[in-house]
């Protein structure tokens, strides 16, 4: 096992005997398949890992898993199918699963634009651009002239961006490219950028181009290259073996490329983690604070492990200003673990950081359980951060779906520990990310607030809510597609599109489109709920409807169908046709059609059931949001 | 290290690229006895094997990897260079 790799994960010296009990095991299930995934394992490892679960999820398929599912088409230029096993292994270790097909290497161009091809065939939902360095800059010529390389450069990046606008076209699909591996040796030395031919150059200046060509088009790019920085080439790639087999990628990394791919597609699937919930003595900071008082704390300039933990809490508030959510979890007496944050000069974070801080002497996993539940997040959102392999094991155990990560005993590693497992892997950032962690943190407030009000209705009319709502336009086009991508709870209809698609929803003259935002006395909620409506013989069919948990018993359902019966009935429809599909994660919207006085009329045996509301009986619901605009 | 525990290695590393737990090698063993045993898999045993003993084999002595008891010499002899 290289040190660099997986170096989060636990080890488990046991491995290989836990991995004879389940195959042995005819009932083992997709838990015990993904937890075998998530310790340190070897290419070897993996590779059988891969072949038991290909086997076992024949007989018991997963349940829980994004619909539709996942299926990856890769496309290379050299030998690939050995990383196909890690690639599963990594989305195992979070949880999904996905078919994978792989073009035979050199066909990807022919594969692509034949209709009647096997990749055609498969349909992918994403696809990877896999191409090997030696390919992409041909035979090197060291004596070009500027414009001649960098000519080439563009011409090459410009053919690949054609590539992904073609497979954007045949299967509205995702798109992940690859970064080349920077392979060459130097020609010219520490100054090689003087050489406009050197193919060393000549990556770095592909690489470029190929980030800003994605970003113009909703590509996300695997950064083989920056990970190449921090673990070096040696490690990365075996000049023998390309000789002997075109193997660019040396099969040991192989665990670790397939963790970095299954990151990217679980972000597209909206299931990367949200929530970093943070232990406090020995984790933000040096000592105990129960027993060594504010005054005896190793933080803070003087002491190296002092500085350490300083820089650690810089690292957290700078993923909080990205949109990660924080929560302390300690055992500590309350009033002892807020003292360091009101008292201790060298404190970075303060506690308006964290959305929820719960220090007390329930077990951890209770406690997390509590924070989820505060949050309005799922529990596979929080990653658990302690120090203590006590605390680490025990939630590992009573809580499978948390990511724990195995923090280095040495605070001055624990921020690197933290980027290497990639858990809050973010392919897009809206405004709204960046506003993330204040609008959990003043939702938060609403829950105390709440939790003090006895009577509901009296707590609503204080909070002062103001709706709205419009169709999409360009400029909430991203966000929608985000929320249309990893709402999983409050979605009755989990269906996914890409961007492109909710573009032209917005096109359409008979589709109605609404989102809608809400705003409070505590700030901007952002936009919470998006509805997608199209022209059916029986009405208007509620395609899509999902909302933000963050906003669940504030009546928006209620003054969402309010405004969407009223647009329904301009357009002349009779009757509103609400769909229901059921998953393992929106058991919450079971009944939201029911309540809503839509009646039952049709439901097939995988419980999917379609719900009517005559329009001209309906009474709009009082609530007690004001509605401030709809916007044309 | 003994030859026998270099084998009791390499015999780790084969069953689990081979995915099959009852092999048994002997220093006479060669890919040509197991039918799984093919080009690729030899070039992953060879891989595995350099990162468990910690050695590195030239892409010329790759080719010349055949029997399991050129693996283990071939060991040694760079075990006991290092």
């Amino acid at each position: 096992m290289l040190a660099s790799q997986l170096s989060w994960l636990p080890n488990n010296p046991a491995w290989r005997d836990d991995f004879r009990s389940v195959a042995a095991d005819d009932d083992a299930d997709f838990d015990a398949l993904s937890r075998l995934a998530g310790f340190q394992i070897d290419f070897l490892c993996t590779e059988r890992l891969d072949t038991l679960a290909q086997r076992k999820l024949r007989a018991i398929p997963p349940a829980q898993l994004p619909d539709p599912p996942i299926r990856l088409a890769i496309l290379g230029s050299s030998t690939i199918s050995y990383l196909v096993p890690a690639i599963r292994v990594g989305l195992l270790r979070r949880r999904l699963w996905a078919q994978v097909h792989v073009t035979p290497y050199g066909q990807y161009l022919q594969e692509l634009l034949d209709p009647g091809s096997d990749l055609h065939k498969f349909r992918p939902t994403v696809i990877l651009f896999a191409f090997d360095a030696r390919h992409v800059i041909g035979l090197p010529a060291a004596g070009m002239s500027r414009a001649e390389a960098d000519s080439l450069i563009e011409e090459k990046a410009t053919h690949y961006a054609e590539l992904w606008d073609r497979a954007q076209q045949a299967f509205s699909c995702r798109v992940i490219q690859q970064t080349m591996l920077p392979v060459f040796p130097e020609l010219l030395g520490n100054n090689e950028h003087r050489l406009p031919g050197s193919p060393q150059r000549m990556v770095a200046r592909f690489n470029q181009c190929m980030r800003e060509l994605a970003d113009g088009r909703r590509v996300d790019v695997l950064a083989i290259d920056n990970r190449v920085q921090r673990d070096g080439i040696g490690l990365w790639h075996e000049p023998a073996l390309w000789h002997k087999g075109k193997i660019e990628i040396a099969p040991a990394m192989a665990p670790l490329y397939g963790d970095l791919v299954a990151r990217i597609v679980a972000a597209q699937c909206g299931r990367s983690h949200k929530c970093l919930v943070l232990d406090l003595d020995n984790t933000l900071w040096g000592g105990v604070v129960g027993d060594d008082g504010v005054e005896g704390l190793v933080l803070g300039q003087g002491n190296a492990a002092g500085e350490a933990f300083v820089e650690f809490q810089r690292y957290v508030q700078q993923l909080s200003a990205r949109g990660v959510i924080l929560a302390v979890c300690s055992k500590n007496e309350e009033k002892a673990a807020l003292e360091p944050f009101s008292r201790h000069p060298e404190m970075v974070l303060k506690r308006p950081a964290f959305a929820a801080f719960l220090a007390n002497w329930t077990d951890k996993a209770t406690n997390l359980r509590h924070i989820a539940e505060r949050l309005n997040i799922g529990l596979d959102s929080l990653v658990f951060a302690d120090d203590s392999p006590f605390e680490r094991n025990l939630v590992r155990r009573e809580l499978p779906m948390v990511a724990v990560p195995e923090l280095p005993e040495d605070p001055a590693e624990y921020a690197q520990c933290l980027a290497d497992a990639g858990y809050f892997e973010g392919i897009g950032l809206t405004a709204e990310d960046l506003s993330r962690a204040d609008q959990y943190r003043a939702n938060a407030e609403r829950e105390t607030l709440r939790t003090s009000m006895a009577d509901l209705p009296s707590y609503l009319k204080s909070l002062e809510m103001e709706m709205i709502a419009g169709p999409f336009d360009r400029l909430s086009q991203t966000r929608i597609t985000q929320l249309i991508n990893k709402t999983n709870q409050f979605n009755l209809t989990t269906r996914r599109y890409s961007e492109r698609e909710v573009a032209e929803a917005m096109e359409r003259a008979d589709v109605v489109t609404l989102q809608v935002r809400l705003t409070d006395k505590f700030g901007d909620n952002g936009i919470i709920a998006v509805v997608i409506g199209k022209p059916s013989g029986a009405g208007l069919l509620i395609d899509t409807w999902l909302m933000s948990c963050r906003v669940l018993g504030r009546q928006v359902e209620q003054a969402t169908l309010n405004l969407l019966v009223k647009e329904a009935r301009r357009r002349g429809h009779k009757a509103l046709i609400g769909e229901f599909r059921p998953t393992q994660k929106n058991i919450i919207v079971r009944d939201h059609y029911k309540k809503l006085g839509f009646t039952r009329q049709d439901c097939d045996e995988s419980g999917n059931s379609l719900w009517q509301l005559p329009i001209d009986q309906f009474v709009p619901f009082d609530t007690l949001i004001t509605i401030a605009g709809m916007p044309a | 290290m003994t030859d026998s525990e270099i084998l009791d290695g390499i015999t780790d590393i084969v069953r689990d690229a081979l995915e099959d737990d009852t092999i048994v090698l002997s220093p006479e063993s060669t890919a040509s006895d197991y039918a799984d045993w093919d080009s690729f898999k030899h070039i992953t045993i060879v891989v595995a094997t350099e990162v468990r003993f910690g050695v590195k084999f030239k892409t010329a002595e790759i080719e010349s990897m055949r029997k399991v008891g050129d693996f283990i010499s071939l060991i040694q002899k760079k075990l006991k260079a290092a």
